[in-house]
């Protein structure tokens, strides 16, 4: 392998991208500057923009407005077959009419490289997605695991500049995606490739992603660490997109306290902010609480549903908000509540996150 | 034995329909056919029940053997050139929006419409000098004189395009539509231009398609008679012209028979060599 620790390349910068449909805006201007060497997913519900994102950068969609620079070289114009990127599809798109060799070897061929030279390189990429001696399968007798390898070791064949993967396990039963999440993040760290991967499923972003953009309606809506991410949105859509949460709006009098619901909050951070706010409070961190309830930082309410989910328990908690309150547990630490039960729901402090000024 | 194996008077009865078709409009039409090929013809008359092989003795006749040669290369010709014209149109037609792509299927299939008559006379017409297209160039001041196109062996091979060319399209036209974009798009993301990913990929992976439909235009343009009796010289003429000249013209229906029974074997063994090929040289 060529490529090493040292290999600093594959840094993107995009400035102002815009791409427009007709009259429909796919993405609405973004800027955004990605580091070498990293996996970054674009993560989004479907129609916000962040595959086309992906095909701008592949050079199979031509920005409408904007550049693009791959470690300082504009390639705006420059088209797919020039880029020196490699880009896993989401229908895989392995081509039917070559074994597994021959779609790995594809681009080598292209590139006019010696028999020797190809069939080597290819045995070395089928080592490295644990194909070994699989090359003279036909792709029509793999599984959806094994044809995922084969796109992997194509798309990297050419050791690209840049790996883009276009929603690439979502054809996988869950079980399985779980599986390459983990391989691939493992993968694009022995490499050091710089990678960026397209989702709707935040839980893939978060198994793997160095960085998340979380995008909406052909905007980024917040760029960070996965667990930043999480913990700190920047949105109420970051909030309800990454992981559930429980919304809480309310009044901040500017000394740490809020007025939810008519009774007292208080707040960790951003303790001067004043008028109305809206609070985050992961499933997770809020508790539900029967005797010695404390004063400040709870609602009451009646519980709705409850279920058992084996790793997690759950409560569905009617606290006369606009939506139910959603309180998680592990079973180690779970109070045992019935269905109709009278209960007080603690949000602590130090878990309500200020997510709308 | 269990009852899955034996199949039952309900599986019978499904296959009754198509095998009764085909029996009454392929097998007894066939069947009578061959039996005529050994009639005995009565001259200035028609044809009696008889078991000769004076049809068959004629039929390998140097003449005979050529024309059957040049029917076949012609149509294998016509098949190429449609496959050569139609693929390309084809793939670049379902590449296009939905809208233009749809007017110019309508546009491409409405040839259909038109008998071959009609075909073969308008070619006749434009091809000709009294009023063809070579006066258009004349009066353009390409040409110094009109001049005539036809009857020659590119107009014969010109028609038979035309009228094959609409199958050709209809045929490719599905499967084509049915390419993954995707798959194209990865393999100029390797480094392909748009040129190499056509003949990389998606020309071998269209490869059945285009076999079947390259077959289709030699088949097709093998029984057609009205253009090449319009367009081409004697020398130009396919059996087919021969076998509606004997029949119809001479009245010697035997002998009609017997060419048109050689015409259909000599057609099977080139569909059957063209399979064969096509499958032991498919890439694995």
């Amino acid at each position: 392998m060529s490529q090493g620790a040292v290999d600093v390349r594959g840094g993107l910068k995009l400035e102002g991208l815009v791409k427009r449909f007709d009259d429909v805006t796919a993405v609405a201007g973004i800027d955004l500057e990605l580091p070498p060497g990293k996996l970054i997913s674009f993560l989004g519900p479907s129609g916000c923009g962040k595959t086309t994102l992906l095909r701008m950068i592949a050079g199979l969609e031509r920005p409408t407005e904007g550049r693009i620079f791959l470690d300082d070289d504009d390639i705006t114009d420059r088209p797919a077959y020039t880029r020196d990127i490699g880009m896993v599809f989401q229908s895989l798109a392995l081509f039917p009419h070559l074994n597994v060799a021959g779609n790995v070897g594809y681009g080598l061929r292209i590139r006019g490289a010696e028999k020797d030279r190809i069939s080597s390189r290819v045995d070395e990429l089928l080592t490295l997605v644990s194909l070994e001696g699989m090359g003279d399968r036909r792709i029509q007798q793999l599984s959806g695991g094994q044809r995922q390898r084969v796109a992997t070791a194509r798309a990297l064949a050419l050791e690209p500049r840049l790996f883009l993967l276009d929603e690439p396990l979502s054809a996988l039963d869950a079980n399985l995606r779980e599986q390459l999440q983990v391989e691939l993040r493992l993968l694009q760290q022995h490499l050091g490739i710089t990678t960026i991967i397209v989702t709707h499923d935040q839980r893939e972003a978060m198994t793997m992603s160095d960085l998340v953009v979380v995008m909406s309606a052909g905007h980024i809506e917040q760029v960070g660490p996965p667990l930043e991410v999480y913990r700190q949105p920047g949105s109420p859509f970051v909030a309800g997109f990454i992981g559930r949460t429980n919304l809480l709006r309310g009044e901040a009098a500017g000394d740490g306290s809020v007025a939810v619901a008519g009774r007292p909050f208080d707040i960790a951070g951003e303790a001067d902010r004043t008028g109305e706010v809206t609070l985050s409070v992961r499933p997770e961190a809020a508790l539900l609480v029967v005797e010695g309830v404390p004063e400040r930082n709870v609602l009451p309410g009646t519980v709705v549903f409850v279920r058992d989910l084996g790793e997690l328990f759950e409560c569905f908690v009617d606290c006369g908000l606009d939506e139910h309150v959603i309180v998680a547990g592990s079973p180690r630490d779970w109070v045992p509540v019935q269905q109709g039960a009278q209960v007080a729901v603690h949000f602590p402090a130090e878990a309500c996150v200020v997510v709308v000024p | 034995m269990s009852e899955r194996e034996r199949p039952s008077a309900r599986t019978y009865g499904v296959l009754a329909f198509p095998v009764g078709m085909l029996v009454i409009f392929f097998l007894i039409p066939f069947g009578i056919m061959v039996a005529t090929s050994f009639y005995h013809r009565i001259e200035g008359a028609f044809y009696e029940p008889a078991f000769e092989l004076a049809n068959w003795q004629r039929l390998f006749q140097p003449v005979f053997l050529e024309r059957a040669l040049f029917s076949i290369g012609i149509c294998l010709l016509a098949g190429f050139v449609c496959i050569v014209v139609a693929f390309p149109f084809t793939y670049f037609l379902t590449r296009m929006r939905r809208r233009p792509q749809v007017a110019l299927l309508i546009v491409v299939l409405s040839a259909l419409s038109l008998s071959e008559v009609i075909v073969a006379f308008s070619w006749y017409i434009l091809l000709g000098r009294a009023s063809g297209v070579s006066n258009i160039l004349v009066w353009l001041g390409v040409m110094n004189e009109a001049a005539a196109y036809q009857p020659s062996f590119a107009a014969v091979l010109l028609g038979l395009c035309y009228i094959a060319f609409p199958y050709c399209v209809l045929t490719l036209y599905p499967q084509l539509t049915r390419l993954d974009p995707e798959i194209t798009e990865a393999a100029q993301t390797l480094g392909a231009s748009p040129w190499r990913t056509f003949w990389t990929v998606v020309v071998p992976i269209a490869r059945p398609i285009i076999v079947a439909g390259f077959l289709l235009v030699f088949v097709f343009t093998l029984g057609s008679y009205i253009i090449a009796f319009f367009l081409g010289r004697p020398e130009h003429w396919t059996l087919s012209v021969f076998i509606a000249d004997q029949a119809s013209a001479n009245a010697n229906v035997p002998f009609a028979a017997a060419m048109a029974i050689f015409l259909t074997v000599l057609s099977l063994v080139v569909v059957a060599l063209v399979g064969f090929i096509e499958s032991r040289t498919r890439t694995t």
